[in-house]
């Protein structure tokens, strides 16, 4: 298959590629100005191929379909759920991220059970909905709920499907090794495509069958045994399954290095050896850390939570949960959102004057560094606060604060020469500079290269609307 | 699925083309399209599904079929230099024991490849004057972060620490009274005198007077093999190199997140002393505020490193408690976030834990949770293959917790 030559890596098509198998009419119907340039934008998957309106006509089946192929991922798109709230996972076109950016986030899924009253299952499903942490514009979010049969009693599973039905639009995890329950489970929301979790060596006939007949996806199981993993995912496609997710097991304490090496072995199976039985996406399972026999649950919630985190950067593509602690799952989803961000993004933001609010003569002139991550942390914070403020951007050549001042990056000579350039003495009628509080130690040679007076202001920007509401009156 | 085979009748199908149909490929099909291309007429709309369902019941395997995984090992034409940290008595110095880390000769952690000759390694924070730090590290100390020798005794004695590093941030010439190098080098002393374990001794970042420091310190800390921390491209390189390699130490080569500059600063210390005596460190961002970027750095260090780079071969060190840096780390918020004396080490320890996969072998640490979860973790990564016990895990999704 012409596929299996481009799975080594995204690095090895080239645009040409694409091209050859455009219509090359240079009609600009997809909104380039010609077919080169759409190749180049079909290969750093800025648009899709399904823009080309020719590529989609019958006489250039054939061709789509290549294309189609060539553009395939290593790891297979899976959906779950249906509609607007429908999430996707896997989708990886690369091992690393610094090869291409990676697809899909991992979703992050918190459980509840079949035995835990209404109230508590409503708490937890409602602290799943409404879980947002605002970082760099961005919300981060928890994406499923995860329901798990722990009476073993299909009516009361079924209940407890259609209450979270009732009461989230999250797409769904139905978990049970019987399939009598997962039937029942299904049953109450039959066209809603949760996610069946598991077919294992014992049951993959009958869960295979309640995939096929709900069109749902459906996890294969194969804790520590990848050989019986393959196995189970090719006796799948042969029963005409093509949306499944892999579940290697994982084991949180004693066994945590095989499931390391478990989840790596099957991606770099899928990304550069191009095994299409391994190129599904990967499920992690850290609640398994609160199955422990040992431990407050403050100990299981943190072991949970930080095999959580090597799992997000070690290649998990959808995990279950069941802490729902904000200091466990804060650190957590911040990492994800690190990961799963363009490589590419450059770190700095370009140096010079920036206006936050409508800076008069009286407002304020801040000092930041050109590190992109401090920067956007600044002036937000200046924003929050309410004031109109000149913000100057000095070109510490990308680096944080404390970073730029110990390397030499930061200096009372670029510092001032910033101030010069800013042309800020014609904007204001002052002569103060309020400079981070890791700063300080250039503040004396700032004074003295600028002639501005030096307000060391906090070390945290938090700090900066309690500081200007002290000091700038 | 080609338009055309939608378009199927109540035809019947010869039994060679249900045998290509088998299995649904995409390829397969095409392959039927030009089989059966002049019989494509016939196909009506809606008989698609009734076509998959017999070729799925004729299709439907009643065992599992046979998939055989090798496993996806790979080979590289690199390694990755081992140093040794700290001298023992009989080698020149006054360890109880010396620490050797690099060695790898895969990616970390790639058991399934090489086993993990060195497990990474942990050094404990102590700094030579008052320094802002986080209550939840604190309270962890009591009084013993007074001075730093019973700094670093506590640190030893209390919490195991397998190395401790000295940070002289006392130099720094813009205190209102920096310690002059006599000074610096004293506080060495004292604390070599303290503790036994293997010494890193940091600077306070100003290329001048680190320098001046290292001179002092090198020469009184002759042949303890001490890690000293750092060189930096705008220091007086062939200096601080040499008077390395005199006394018997190992340069840690500070580079701004780019790799550029890392391999520069190895070629010119390669000048000047053997790879056996340079660690590098690429720059470590807290989590939330550029660890994307310090992972990245790090782990295309290593790969390149393993690849053939004889410029970025050598083990790396990350200064992982940068990330309290970090306002959520230490910063009192909404209750929903919950209690930050929790939040702050698993800050700190989800930092390095992302770091420890992308290959980092030496850490420097402040919070005695996150050292431990590290330990444990690396104790973990670093075991046999096949400890997982199935059994432990099976009945999870049953299981009431």
């Amino acid at each position: 298959m012409s596929g299996k030559e481009t799975k080594g890596g995204i690095k090895q098509l080239s645009p040409i590629d694409v091209y050859m198998l455009l219509p090359k009419t240079n009609c600009k119907e997809c909104g380039e100005d010609n077919c080169m340039a759409f190749a180049t934008k079909v290969v750093n998957r800025e648009v899709s191929v399904d823009q080309c309106p020719s590529l989609l006509t019958k006489a250039n089946q054939k061709n789509y379909a290549k294309l189609k192929e060539m553009l395939k991922p290593a790891v297979k798109e899976v959906t779950v759920g249906v509609g607007d709230s429908a999430i996707n996972v896997g989708g990886k076109l690369v091992m690393y991220r610094h090869e291409f950016t990676y697809t899909n986030p991992t979703a992050i899924a918190i459980d509840v059970t079949d035995e835990m009253s209404d109230e508590e299952l409503l708490s937890r499903v409602k602290k799943t909905q409404e879980f947002t942490y605002l970082y760099i514009g961005n919300d981060l979010k928890l994406q499923m709920i995860a329901v798990r049969s722990t009476s073993n009693d299909a009516d009361k599973f079924k209940a407890t499907v259609k209450t979270v039905a009732e009461n989230t639009n999250l797409p769904m995890i139905l978990c049970s090794i019987d399939p009598a329950i997962i039937e029942s489970g299904l049953m109450a929301i039959p066209k809603a495509r949760p996610l069946i979790y598991a077919a294992t060596k014992d049951n993959w006939k009958e869960m295979a069958e309640l995939a096929l007949m709900y069109k749902c996806p459906l996890v294969v199981s194969a804790p520590n045994d990848i050989s019986l993993l393959k196995s189970m995912v090719k006796t799948m496609n042969e029963y005409g399954l093509e949306d499944l997710v892999l579940d290697p097991g994982t084991f949180t304490s004693s066994g945590l290095g095989d499931t390391i090496n478990n989840f790596t072995m099957i991606r770099r199976a899928a990304c550069t050896m191009g095994d299409e039985l391994l190129g599904y996406p990967t499920i992690g399972t850290p609640i398994t850390a609160w199955t422990e026999s040992t431990g407050s649950p403050t100990v299981k919630a943190w072991n949970e939570a930080y095999v959580a985190s090597m799992l997000v950067t070690r290649f998990a593509d959808l995990m279950i949960m069941h802490g729902t602690e904000g200091w466990a799952l804060l650190p957590l989803t911040v990492l994800r959102q690190n990961i799963y961000t363009d490589p590419r993004k450059p770190v700095a933001v370009e140096a010079g004057l920036r206006t936050i609010g409508t800076p008069d003569e009286h407002s304020p002139v801040l000092m930041t560094s050109n590190f992109a991550l401090t920067y956007y942390t600044v002036a937000q914070d200046i924003e929050s606060s309410g004031n109109a403020a000149y913000l100057i951007v000095v070109d510490s050549e990308g680096t944080a604060i404390d970073s730029g001042v110990a390397g030499r990056k930061l200096t009372a000579e670029t510092v001032a020469d910033a101030i010069k350039e800013s042309k800020l003495e014609e904007k204001v009628n002052h002569r103060k500079l309020i400079i981070p509080g890791k700063a300080a130690r250039i503040s004396g040679e700032i004074e003295e290269l600028s002639n501005w007076q030096v307000l060391v202001g906090p070390r945290d920007s938090s700090g900066i609307a309690k500081f200007l509401q002290d000091t700038w009156k | 699925m080609p338009e055309r085979a939608k378009k199927n009748s109540d035809l019947e199908l010869p039994p060679e083309i249900l045998d290509l149909l088998k299995g649904n490929d995409e390829l397969e099909l095409e392959d039927v399209d030009m089989v059966v291309d002049e019989i494509e007429f016939l196909y009506q709309a809606g008989v698609m599904p009734a076509l998959q369902r017999m070729v799925a019941s004729r299709a439907k395997p009643t065992s599992l079929l046979d998939a055989p995984f090798t496993l996806p090992v790979q080979k590289y034409p690199g390694e990755i230099v081992e140093v040794t940290l700290g001298a023992t008595k009989s080698q020149g110095g006054s360890r109880g024991k010396p620490i050797v880390i690099g060695g790898e000769k895969s990616p970390s952690f790639y058991t399934f490849e090489n086993p993990t000759l060195n497990a990474p390694v942990i050094s404990l924070d102590v700094f030579d004057q008052k320094v802002p730090i986080p209550k939840a590290v604190k309270t962890n100390f009591n009084d013993a972060i007074q001075d730093p020798v019973s700094w670093a005794k506590f640190a030893v004695d209390k919490f195991g620490a397998q190395m401790i590093t000295l940070h002289l941030v006392s130099i720094d010439p813009l205190n209102p009274k920096p310690s002059t190098p006599a000074e610096a080098a004293k506080t060495v002393e004292d604390v070599l005198q303290a503790v036994d374990v293997p010494l890193v001794v940091g600077g306070c970042g100003d290329p001048k007077k680190d320098l001046e420091v290292f001179e002092k310190v090198t020469a009184v800390a002759e042949g303890e093999r001490l890690l000293i921390s750092t060189v930096t491209l705008d220091m007086d390189i062939e200096k601080s190199a040499k008077l390395i390699k005199q006394y018997g130490h190992v340069a840690l080569a500070f580079s701004p997140m780019d790799l550029n500059q890392a391999r520069e600063l190895n070629r010119r210390l390669l000048e000047y002393l053997p790879k056996e005596q340079i660690i590098m460190d690429t720059t470590t961002a807290a989590l939330g505020y550029g660890l994307d970027y310090a992972y990245t750095i790090m782990e295309r260090a290593r790969l390149a490193g393993l690849m053939g780079d004889p410029e970025l071969q050598q083990p790396m060190s990350s200064g992982t408690t940068n990330a309290w840096a970090a306002r959520e780390a230490w910063q009192t918020m909404d209750p929903q976030w919950g209690d930050k004396a929790l939040r702050g080490p698993l800050w700190e320890t989800v930092t390095g834990l992302t770091l420890l996969l992308a290959g980092v072998d030496l850490f420097m640490m402040l919070h005695p949770a996150a050292v431990k979860t590290m330990r444990n973790t690396i104790k973990r990564l670093t075991d046999k293959r096949g400890a997982a016990d199935v059994a432990q895990i099976a009945n999870w999704v049953s299981t009431k917790i």
